[in-house]
């Protein structure tokens, strides 16, 4: 068995209400100096066989056909 | 013409898509539900708004990968046209039906308020009972209703007069890039749109500037008297 990260994150450019909110809530707890935040998600995958690299692919198709909409989220795999 | 609404699990706008269908098409829409492969004869496909599956991943992010979709993508390929409100225009946009995606509202609340809307485009086969440029009041309920899209794309959009209608007067409730508030595929065949213009077609609802969305989408010609 294959266990993977994935990592979702908003594109560079892409407004992200929510990340400017937490820094904004970081900002109220006293923590100085974040200069910005961006939120994102992680998908914990674990997947049959033991071929890593098919396992990366399957895992970036994945990404592309349903874990990200690559209209405003890239992502990367991580295989662990 | 026949209409059909598309239920999905989470669905709570279909109710009354059915109802403004039923009363301004004088018949009411076939239903379908999201795990069927086949739609019956229509000329109408209505994907309505609600919370399908939960919002979960993204919204619509789910419900665009259910089994009734490529059913739509092929009708809408023949030309039957396809109508998504709140829920279904990210339904439509994650699908790749329409160009770009519906992000979290820029205020990051959930905005329920009306707004204003203008006609940007009243050459399309749902907005030929508008004139261009013709301001309408409208309802909206969403949390993720911030359209957002590429430059490159965007300019595509705007170039290609598929934006159907823009927030007017200062009323964007959600930080959507160039105001816009619905658009059309390229062969115009395909309208999504964050705004409810099924809950705005009797005097009862406070005025029927919805309705004209429906009758130009059916084909109706307008009664003065109804």
């Amino acid at each position: 068995m294959i266990k993977a990260r994935v990592t979702v994150t908003l594109k560079n450019g892409v407004l992200d209400p929510q990340g400017k909110a937490i820094k904004g809530g970081l900002g109220a707890l006293g923590f100085e100096g974040v200069e910005s935040v961006r939120q994102g998600k992680v998908f914990d995958l674990s997947v049959a066989g033991d071929d890593a690299k098919a396992a990366e692919k399957s895992i970036s198709n994945m990404c592309e056909k349903l874990l990200a909409n690559t209209v405003i989220e890239n992502y990367s795999v991580e295989i662990l | 013409m026949k209409s059909t609404v598309i239920q999905f699990p989470g669905s709570n706008r279909d109710r009354d898509m059915i109802a403004a269908l039923t009363k301004i098409n004088g018949e009411a829409p076939s239903l379908v539900w999201h795990t069927d492969t086949e739609i019956p004869a229509t000329d109408l496909i209505v994907v309505p708004g609600g919370f399908s599956y939960g919002d979960y991943l993204r919204s619509g992010a789910i419900a665009a990968r259910s089994p009734v979709m490529a059913e739509i993508a092929k009708r809408a390929e023949q030309g039957v046209r396809v109508l998504g409100v709140c829920n279904g225009f990210q339904i439509l946009t994650e699908a790749g039906l329409l160009p770009g995606a519906l992000m979290r509202n820029a205020g990051i609340r959930f905005v329920c308020t009306n707004v204003k809307l203008k006609v940007e485009n009243a050459d399309t086969v749902f907005t030929n009972q508008y004139s261009r440029g013709e301001i309408i009041p409208c309802p909206v309920a969403h949390h993720d209703g911030n359209y957002f899209a590429d430059s490159t794309t965007l300019k595509q959009i705007e170039d290609n007069g598929q934006v159907a209608f823009r927030y007017a007067e200062e009323t964007n409730p959600n930080g959507s890039v160039n105001d816009i508030a619905g658009i059309t595929n390229k062969t115009g065949n395909i309208l999504g749109m964050m705004p409810h213009p099924e809950n705005l077609i009797e005097a009862d609802h406070g005025g029927d500037a919805g309705r004209a969305l429906f009758t130009s989408a059916l084909n109706i010609v307008a009664n003065e008297a109804a």
